[in-house]
């Protein structure tokens, strides 16, 4: 039988409608340049939500398995270890401490590819929520994301306890690189997945051709080969009498990747007894800050553009799924 | 008063085409986008803030779409619904529950979901956890929940919502009869508090006894929108269960039952009664074969297909004997004991060790009650009140 039941609650405020709250209208049509800020703080009141979203995916995700979380640090340690035979070994990239510069680029990446996977199913794997409960549907793009950056600094963590481990001279001022680094790639990545979990709900096509271009994309990025091969190789050819060189370094994977060496593998060119090798960009600190800037201020655009997409197919979401 | 919720001539379409992939939209550009349908049409109320409007209408009428747009759930294609007030939709129950997750970390996912805040769920938690009875197992994970276990609490987050304005949907009408008792009880609570709500329901009874007002949709339009009885009136007009027709016989048909007619007791044919008027039955026997000592049973069932009363000349000590032409048979139930609705009658004639059933009319006859005050439950009751100094 049922028990009793519990007094109720009591009320956090008067029930009667304020007078001087007016009606509001619900749904409101908004003009393409209008209706970011209030979005935004909608889905800042939102947060708690969205902190439980997070905590569900990530709790769900390793939930009766033995090894847990570990699990997350397999994937991308694996990966690295296949990298560094592959091609420190048997291709022999010439890169000094491959192993090192491996994997400050592919934590970045790492966090950039898994997430916008999630990010894309957000949407569409959620339909029972997205027909039952109003909420901001950006929740659910963003919790993706925020489960992506624990896994992040989870990595991190294991990068540079083993740069201690091997003793490896990291430190310096190329370290504050990094959070920069971070700042442009999560507000990147934060426009791209707004942009697909939206695009996905009514082109399903969208998360297999994901799949297929981020694979182009991560080779287009400088993380397993130093990205000096890659310049040379193509600053030889023009297309339209831009340099290949210069619009393979548009790419903000690159700049984001970039920074990251910068920050945590640190040497742009490494003595070693066969003569001096060129391992990171060749440019001035001052450029690489600039480059970062650049990606995110213009992220900061894609965002805004990215949300407003949303908000104008987030209407028919309901009915979509 | 001040309004609460104004629905603004609102509009929902619907296409039916289903295919969202590449080469589908491909080969469907420019072609014309599949069927539509319109699941709402020129929808337009107000309503007060700390009234209770039930929404309702036969499956597919748009009830629930309509509710999912007062929500913010769905975007109208036309019209639009202002609101005043924090709202709060039970439009399922455990949404947001997830399998994996033990009942403790569901109350708080659920509770979130349902917009109530973490301090909040963490005040009354103790509360949900003793409403839903299930303490021994809040740090299971739901997956291994019986789904009594997992309704109860569900439901136990849902009654702490907090909202001023509360959408309903058809979530009361699951579970069993104490589960829904409580459900109605939770709702005249939140009505007493003075939040204005809105539910979707099947139940006519239910908005009777919750509704002050009841809005009914068939197809898309509003057909009623009136006072919770003669809503109900008109609802039980439009849906009342059609009399069954039947062209074959059940039975052997070595008996047959004909003219059957509901009269006023005395003879006369009759099909609307009041509280008070007499009632009775009438049909013919009529036997293809001599057949001795035939047993003739009556029952009345209501509009929701419960027994209200059932009888038969074996059980009133009366002997047909052998009948062997047609005969007249009368039944005579005295005074209408029974409230307003609309009542079925089913007829039978069978052997007297009920081996061989030799006819059957089941519901193929109705007729109708109504009472002037429209009170809820089953029997009409001769209420007399009076009132003196104590």
């Amino acid at each position: 039988m049922l028990a009793s039941f519990p007094s109720p609650p009591t009320l956090e405020r008067a029930l009667s409608p304020q007078a001087d709250e007016a009606l509001v209208r619900i749904n409101a049509p908004q003009t393409f340049f209008h209706g970011f800020t209030p979005a935004v703080r909608e889905i800042w009141q939102f947060r708690e939500l969205l902190t439980n979203l997070v905590r569900k995916e990530l709790k769900v995700k390793y939930k009766d398995s033995v090894l847990g979380f570990l699990w997350s640090l397999a994937r991308p340690l694996f990966l690295l270890m296949v990298y560094w035979i592959i091609f420190g070994k048997f291709l022999k990239a010439g890169v000094p401490n491959f192993a090192f510069y491996l994997f400050s680029g592919l934590v970045a990446w790492d966090l950039f590819g898994s997430t916008l996977g999630a990010a894309t199913v957000s949407i569409t794997g959620n339909g029972g929520l997205i027909k039952k409960i109003y909420f901001p549907r950006e929740i659910l793009p963003l919790a993706a994301i925020g489960a992506g950056l624990v896994h992040f600094v989870l990595q991190l963590i294991v990068l540079f306890s083993t740069l201690l481990a091997f003793r490896y001279d990291f430190f310096g001022w190329n370290l504050l690189l990094l959070p920069l680094a971070i700042v442009a790639l999560v507000i990147f990545m934060t426009s791209v997945c707004v942009f697909l979990a939206a695009a996905n709900v009514y082109l399903r096509d969208v998360q297999h051709l994901l799949e297929v271009f981020l694979l182009f994309w991560f080779w287009m990025t400088p993380i397993v080969y130093p990205i000096n091969t890659a310049i040379n190789a193509m600053s030889k050819h023009t297309v339209m009498g831009i340099n290949l060189a210069q619009i393979y370094l548009l790419n903000p994977m690159t700049n984001i990747v970039m920074g990251f060496q910068r920050a945590i593998y640190k040497f742009k060119v490494v003595h070693t007894p066969g003569g001096s090798v060129q391992t990171l960009y060749q440019a001035s600190d001052s450029e690489y800050i600039l480059r970062l800037v650049a990606v995110a201020v213009g992220s900061l655009l894609l965002v805004w553009l990215a949300q407003r997409f949303f908000a104008r197919a987030q209407g028919n979401f309901a009915q979509e799924l | 008063m001040s309004t609460a919720v104004r629905v603004h001539d609102v509009s929902k379409r619907f296409s039916l085409h289903h295919d969202m992939s590449l080469k589908e939209r491909v080969i469907r550009f420019r072609q014309d986008q599949g069927e539509e349908f319109w699941a709402l049409r020129h929808v337009g109320f107000e309503l007060e803030a700390s009234n209770t409007l039930g929404l309702i209408g036969a499956n597919g009428s748009g009830k629930s779409t309509l509710l999912k747009i007062i929500g913010g759930i769905l975007t109208p294609t036309d019209g639009y619904v202002e609101r005043r007030g924090r709202i709060a939709a039970l439009l399922e129950l455990g949404a947001g529950f997830h399998p994996d997750l033990t009942g403790r970390e569901n109350v708080y996912m659920n509770a979130s979901i349902l917009g109530i805040s973490r301090k909040q769920t963490d005040k009354y938690f103790d509360a949900i956890v003793d409403f839903s009875g299930i303490e021994r197992f809040i740090d299971n994970q739901v997956k291994f929940y019986s789904s009594g276990m997992y309704v109860r609490l569900a439901f136990a987050v849902a009654v702490h919502v907090d909202p001023e304005i509360l959408l309903v949907d058809e979530v009361l009408a699951v579970g069993d009869e104490p589960f829904q008792r409580k459900c109605i009880e939770r709702i005249k609570q939140f009505q007493q508090d003075g939040r204005t709500i809105i539910f979707v329901t099947h139940g006519i009874d239910m908005v009777r006894q919750l509704c002050d007002r009841v809005i009914m949709l068939e197809k898309g339009d509003v057909v009623i929108d009136g006072k919770p009885q003669e809503a109900a009136r008109a609802f039980r007009e439009r849906y009342a269960p059609e009399v069954e027709e039947e062209d074959d016989i059940r039975g052997t048909g070595q008996m047959l039952i004909t003219d059957m007619m509901v009269t006023d007791g005395h003879g006369h044919r009759k099909e609307r009664f009041e509280p008070g008027d007499e009632l009775g039955f009438e049909f013919v026997l009529d036997p293809k074969e001599p057949i001795d000592d035939p047993v003739v049973g009556v029952a009345i069932y209501n509009h929701v297909d419960t027994l209200i009363y059932g009888t038969n000349t074996s059980l009133r000590n009366f002997n047909l004997g052998v009948v062997d032409r047609k005969r007249r048979v009368r039944f005579g139930f005295g005074r209408v004991p029974m409230v307003e609705g609309q009542y079925f009658v089913t007829v039978a004639v069978h052997s007297r060790d009920e081996l061989v059933q030799y006819h059957w009319l089941e519901r193929q006859i109705s007729f109708k009650v109504y009472s002037p005050a429209g009170e809820p439950g089953v029997l009409h009751m001769n209420t007399t009140v009076d009132s003196l100094d104590a």
